[in-house]
Parts: structure tokens; C-alpha cells; sequence
């Protein structure tokens, strides 16, 4: 099965993705869509700035993708993830997963999810709105938690 | 053998890569980073919390008894926080 992992500084076009993900396809018969946007942490931030590791970055999102193939019945997957200064607003992450039922679907992009947010090589450090650089976002251990119930 | 630093332990260690010649007796990742933290008080200073800086041999993610021998890179950085 065909997979596409991108990992940029630019903006994405979720619409555009799943259409492309999609395109002459007719076996598919699911497509489920989560993005990561950036909040404002209630007015607070003017920007996340995510720091990751090149080459590791898109060989752990691999090896991720290897694992919800291996899992689930998917008939396409699209992992993006940016990198760099993220306006409050923007999206930092897409998974769309892609199979002919849409239970597959569901369970792949939920486990990718809480995978990407505990094993990718990225790190979020807050910008805020009275100019100042924030502080290093600590990992959280709901997040530990959420990926331990996947082995 | 070369050493990458990300996020804090990046700023902590105040380099973001270099290349080290390692003295006999290095064999695990645990004792690399022992070697480290003796070499100065920003080393002492990333390392501080034994356990929460994470390691990858060539791209891979290791736990401290790993052993480094034939490591092209060694990579240390905090808990991922991206998603």
C-alpha cells in the first residue's frame, strides 16, 4: 500500500490531501481526517515554534505507518506534519487513513495520533503575545497513557 | 562518533552537534551519559534528571542500556512533544 509522510515548514491543504488520497479510488469506502491546530492557549500565544529532528523525524513516522498497516486493513494513509513558526489558527498535523470500512479507519488515525505525539522527533516551545520566548511544552503523561493502550 | 542535541538539552549543552572521541569503558548509552556529565557544568546541567532525556542510536529510539558500539549518530533530547 502506498503511503505519503511529508514533514515542511509550509502550510497544508487538508481538502486538497484527501482528495488526492482519494482520486480513482473505488475500493474505498472510509476516509478518516484528524488535524492539529494551534490554539492561542487563551489569548496567550502569538506562535508554536516546533523543533524536530531531520532524517529521524520521517524514519519514526515510517516506522509508525509500517505498524498501522501491519494493524489494520488500510487502503491508504497521509501523515504531514509541520515544522517551524505555527500561527495560533494553523494546522501542525494531518493523518488521513483510508480503508473500505470505517472501523479500520477510526482505530489507525487514533493510534497514529497518540504514536506521533509520543514517539515523533519534535518539540514544541511557546512564543508569546508580549514578545517574550516562552517555555519548552512539557510531554504530558495522559498522552504516555493514551499510546500504552495500543500494545 | 557524532552527538545531536535537540530542544532544551540543546540550549542546555550549548552546541547542537560534535564530534567525540570516546575513552575505553563507554560501552552503553548510560555510561555516555555519565562521561558527559563529568565533562562541565552545562553537560551536568542537561543531564541532570537522570531518566528524562531521551536517546536514539542512527535514527532509532534506545533506552540507557543500549549498547553504542558502531553508532554512526547519538541523539539526545527531551520527551517529544510534537502531534
Amino acid at each position: 500500500m502506498d503511503f505519503t509522510i511529508r514533514i515542511q515548514a509550509q502550510p497544508f491543504d487538508a481538502a486538497a490531501e484527501t482528495a488526492a488520497l482519494t482520486r480513482g479510488r473505488l475500493d474505498i469506502g472510509a476516509v478518516v481526517a484528524f488535524s492539529g491546530l494551534c490554539r492561542d492557549e487563551g489569548g496567550r500565544l502569538a506562535a508554536l515554534e516546533l523543533e524536530h529532528y531531520p532524517g529521524m523525524a520521517e524514519a519514526e513516522i515510517g516506522r509508525l505507518a509500517d505498524q498501522a498497516t501491519s494493524r489494520w486493513p488500510l487502503l491508504g494513509l497521509t501523515i504531514v506534519h509541520r515544522f517551524g513558526r505555527i500561527a495560533p489558527g494553523e494546522e501542525i498535523v494531518l493523518v488521513l487513513t483510508a480503508s473500505a470500512h470505517r472501523q479500520a479507519a477510526f482505530e489507525a488515525a487514533s493510534f497514529l495520533m497518540d504514536y506521533l505525539k509520543t514517539q515523533a522527533p519534535f518539540w514544541k516551545r511557546e512564543h508569546l503575545k508580549d514578545g517574550t520566548v516562552g517555555t519548552w511544552v512539557d510531554a504530558k503523561e495522559a498522552d504516555d497513557l493514551a499510546a500504552d493502550r495500543w500494545r | 562518533m557524532k552527538l545531536v542535541y535537540f530542544a532544551w538539552v540543546r540550549e542546555r549543552v550549548g552546541r547542537t552537534d560534535e564530534q567525540v572521541e570516546l575513552p575505553d569503558g563507554i560501552d552503553t548509552v548510560a555510561d555516555l551519559v555519565r562521561w558527559l556529565k563529568g565533562r562541565s557544568e552545562e553537560y551536568a546541567y542537561a543531564f541532570e534528571n537522570e531518566g528524562v532525556v531521551r536517546a536514539a542510536i542512527d535514527h532509532v529510539h534506545v533506552k540507557p542500556e543500549a549498547r553504542i558500539a558502531g553508532a554512526r549518530e547519538i541523539a539526545f533530547f527531551p520527551p517529544m512533544t510534537g502531534g
